[in-house]
């Protein structure tokens, strides 16, 4: 797909109006994201306090918290996730419609944090593809607006019309996995001072 | 109280602990809560310890308390990991002790005797790789983090549901279609047959 900067001005004018329409669907997507809660621990208060007057979420467009999948735009896993709630959280983001956007919210959902142990996920990307990372233990309210702003550009830097830039969900594998084995047990790997514990083989 | 059930019994900064022989302990609870001038009523918690020693024994601990006397005691069972890691249940006294005692089950393997429904309660059902207290579990698992997502992610998270957990095994047959389907199709989902109504009298 030739883009904007082709001599030819029949295609200058194409590549206009694709801009045109990338930018009137984006920012109707990033302007009105509809946010599935997923609090699982301490993260959830911050969420809460998100979404409370003080700091007010909806400013950017997230009036309605879906409390049902089939409604929401962007899946918030605010706090750990146990092996248990593993399965519970992938059936919600496939039962959410596409385009569909997921926050990391702490680091207990985006690394695993503190809970470096058998019972809980290191990390929620090894269930769903996560967009933004949020730090912190957990991250103030300002953080989880600021990583809500980088959803927002990020949307806004998607395209309809360009393969690369297309936001496209993988299939995922028969076999539960979304990442290939070696990249889970990679990305899982303890780091500081939690690597001098026993590890399992 | 019972000859013979108390092995030894210490009072630790004023509070009763008393350690009671493996297989005398239904009898001794069934003392301490029916005697008068005991009435532990009130089974407050149930839980196990495993030391680092591995010479002591595991210790199965009951947390007693009457609340009429407003008195607490301690019960401990030892439990030696060469011998089979079972005591009885004592559900029948405390029904409480239901939940208690799978929590104990789950985290050490430890049996309960006469339990109605001993199944993992905090792992899933199909969890294999140990019970996570123990101190020979390793922190993390035995299995690789790709294989325990997998495993995770494979477990069918209504399966844990049956009738008879929900508490509407008897309304089994009014459920609606698609609720009745979806609960049988669960790993523990029985659906019960509806009772067949008495025959209705001839009207006359």
């Amino acid at each position: 797909m030739k883009r904007v900067g082709e001599v030819q001005s029949s295609n200058y004018l194409l590549a206009k109006f694709q801009d045109l329409v990338d930018w009137a669907v984006n920012s109707s997507r990033a302007n009105s994201l509809w946010p599935m809660p997923f609090g699982t621990a301490c993260c959830a208060i911050e969420f809460m306090a998100t979404a409370a007057s003080r700091y007010d979420f909806a400013r950017f467009g997230m009036e309605r918290q879906a409390f049902s999948p089939r409604q929401a735009d962007v899946l918030i896993c605010a706090g750990r996730l146990p092996f248990k709630l593993a399965p519970v959280i992938r059936r919600i983001y496939d039962q959410m419609p596409q385009p569909k956007w997921v926050i990391s919210m702490g680091a207990c959902a985006s690394t695993g944090g503190i809970f470096d142990n058998y019972a809980m996920v290191q990390g929620i990307d090894t269930i769903v593809p996560v967009d933004v990372y949020v730090p912190g233990c957990p991250p103030r309210p300002e953080g989880l607006l600021y990583g809500i702003l980088l959803l927002h550009k990020k949307i806004k830097g998607e395209s309809l019309f360009d393969a690369v830039r297309r936001r496209e969900e993988q299939p995922l594998d028969d076999k539960g996995l979304r990442l290939a084995p070696e990249t889970i047990d990679e990305i899982s790997e303890p780091f500081g001072n939690s690597i001098h514990q026993f590890r399992s083989s | 109280m019972i000859p013979g059930a108390v092995r030894e019994a210490v009072a630790r900064d004023g509070e009763r602990v008393v350690y009671i022989a493996r297989d005398r302990l239904l009898e001794a609870m069934t003392w301490l809560k029916n005697t008068p001038g005991q009435e532990f009523n009130y089974l407050v918690d149930v839980t196990a310890v495993e030391f680092r020693d591995r010479e002591r024994p595991i210790e199965v601990v009951y947390f007693l308390r009457s609340l009429e006397r407003r008195a607490d005691i301690r019960i401990k069972v030892e439990l030696h990991a060469a011998d089979d890691l079972a005591v009885e249940s004592v559900w029948g006294l405390w029904h409480g002790a239901d939940w208690l005692e799978r929590e104990v089950f789950d985290m050490f393997g430890i049996t309960f005797r006469g339990h109605p429904d001993l199944r993992r309660i905090l792992m899933w059902e199909t969890y294999a790789e140990g019970y996570p207290l123990r101190k020979s579990f390793p922190l993390r698992g035995r299995f690789s983090r790709a294989e325990q997502v997998r495993q995770a992610l494979n477990a069918n998270p209504e399966a844990h549901y049956s009738l008879e957990e929900l508490s509407i095994a008897e309304a089994g047959g009014d459920l609606p279609e698609d609720m009745r389907d979806r609960l049988r199709r669960g790993e523990r989902g029985m659906i019960p047959e509806p009772p067949t109504p008495p025959p209705s009298p001839a009207s006359p």
